[in-house]
């Protein structure tokens, strides 16, 4: 799990602009508890993921979107403290929903900013080391891979994610699908998460998802992969 | 074996731009000819392998296709209600008065018709994901109720649907973005309450019309 989703202060935030690509390690001490969630910046401009993702389908996403579902999930984990505080144990449940999708859509939308970049930032062509060889052992190779991965995305029925996850138990990888928001926690550790909700491509691909999902591999920052199987 | 029913995309009671300022022509156009269009497509090719299957007892496949049937079946269903209930602004049906019976069932219900409508879009916008937004009669108490049924699940057995609202992003964000309030408040200028009065009046099977079978069948 990245510490980039609960920061704190305006200090810490400013330290992490400072130093985007080295953000994760800085924050270790924040809390879910006591902090709130706020909107990480981007480590890329805009308009850096083009053609595979327009700077106005970025934009919209990250600061539209994304701030949506922190914003939802601050709300949510208020009334959860104050039913908390209050023994209120049935609030405390109904609230359930609403922090697994805004709290979800929290954090599969950092760990998708962090899963991408620009082909001058690293992004796009084949993984390597460790992660080349879990993915030859689970699929044989990196192109029948792509083809299981884009397949899954296009069967997602309505909105939600693909993940290449770890399993924990195995230490295996494999593809698996996620409804709407919910969040890759458990059993699994997410190491690759592509968004399938039509806010993430339509403006530029509308119907024609399959595009979208070919194009994606070109901003595919496999670094991020590694680090988060290890 | 018997080849199985083949579906194809009705027209629209209206132009694509009939809608217009609610809903533009470009997301008209798409939503019909292009996601409309593929939720047939993938029934009818999944009824062609269900039928192959069922010739050849393959069980697991049908119980594969089944899951694929249901969503498109479901896709097609649902678009199918939501084309026929809406209406462009100009036409008569789009006014409330021409549900008399129905208009005064939810002030009975809701207070007034622009209570129903708060609560009806604070239901819309409530949906986590993708799915549609339906105004419903328990087909047992006859009672009028707002439920939701997510991506292209059809409205449960025992509710018949009157008024259908699709939620999905392809339905309002080429012209709305992020900002779905507007999209959900903006429709109702568009809707069609003849035809809802219409389906209040009639059976469950009126409501379906021709899909009558289909929708028994998923
Ligand atoms: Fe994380
Ligand atoms: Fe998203
Ligand atoms: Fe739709």
């Amino acid at each position: 799990m990245s510490t980039t989703l609960f920061r704190t202060s305006q200090a810490a935030r400013s330290a992490l602009r400072a130093g985007a690509s080295k953000r994760a390690g800085a924050m270790a001490s924040t809390s879910f508890v006591r902090g709130k969630a706020t909107l990480p910046d981007l480590p890329y401009d805009y308009g850096a993921l083009e053609p595979s993702i327009s700077g106005k389908i970025m934009e919209l996403h990250h600061k539209n979107h994304h701030q949506t579902y922190v914003n939802g999930f601050n709300a949510a984990s208020e009334q959860f403290a104050a039913a908390e505080a209050k023994q209120d144990i049935q609030a405390q449940i109904a609230l359930q929903p609403l922090i697994n999708f805004h709290g979800g859509g929290h954090v599969n939308h950092t760990l998708f900013w962090e899963n991408l970049a620009p082909s001058k930032q690293g992004g796009g062509g084949e993984p390597t080391g460790k992660v080349k060889t879990a993915i030859e052992a689970a699929y044989g190779d990196f192109s029948s891979f792509k083809t299981k991965f884009n397949t899954a995305l296009a069967g997602i029925q309505g909105s939600g994610w693909a993940w290449l996850v770890k399993d924990n138990e195995t230490g295996q990888v494999q593809i698996r699908t996620y409804a709407n928001q919910d969040p890759v926690v458990g059993k699994y550790t997410p190491l690759l998460g592509i968004d399938a909700w039509e806010h993430a491509y339509y403006l530029q691909y509308q119907n024609r998802k399959a595009e979208y999902f070919a194009a994606i591999w070109d901003v595919i920052n496999w670094k991020t992969v590694e680090q988060r199987l290890k | 074996m018997a080849s199985p029913t083949t579906y194809t995309l009705p027209p629209l009671p209206y132009a694509y731009d009939a809608l217009e300022p609610a809903i533009s022509a470009q997301i008209m156009t798409l939503h019909h000819t292009k996601h409309h269009q593929t939720y047939i497509n993938n029934l009818n090719a999944a009824l062609v392998s269900q039928a192959t299957a069922t010739s050849k007892n393959d069980i697991v496949a049908q119980l594969h296709l089944q899951n694929a049937i249901n969503f498109s079946a479901g896709g097609h269903i649902n678009h199918t209600l939501f084309w026929e209930n809406l209406t462009p602004a100009s036409s008569p049906s789009a006014q409330p008065s021409s549900a008399p019976k129905l208009v005064a069932a939810i002030s009975a219900r809701w207070g007034s018709l622009e209570k129903f409508q708060e609560k009806f879009n604070a239901v819309l916008l409530g949906l986590k994901g993708s799915g549609w937004g339906w105004l419903v009669q328990d087909t047992e108490s006859s009672a009028l109720e707002i439920i939701t049924s997510k991506d292209q699940d059809i409205v449960p057995a025992g509710k018949k649907p009157l008024l259908g609202i699709d939620m999905w992003e392809h339905a309002y964000y080429l012209q709305y973005l992020n900002d779905k309030g507007s999209y959900a408040k903006g429709i109702w200028q568009v809707v069609n309450w003849k035809k809802v009065e219409e389906r209040f009046l009639s059976g469950v099977d009126g409501v379906f019309g021709s899909l009558a079978g289909l929708r028994s069948s998923i």
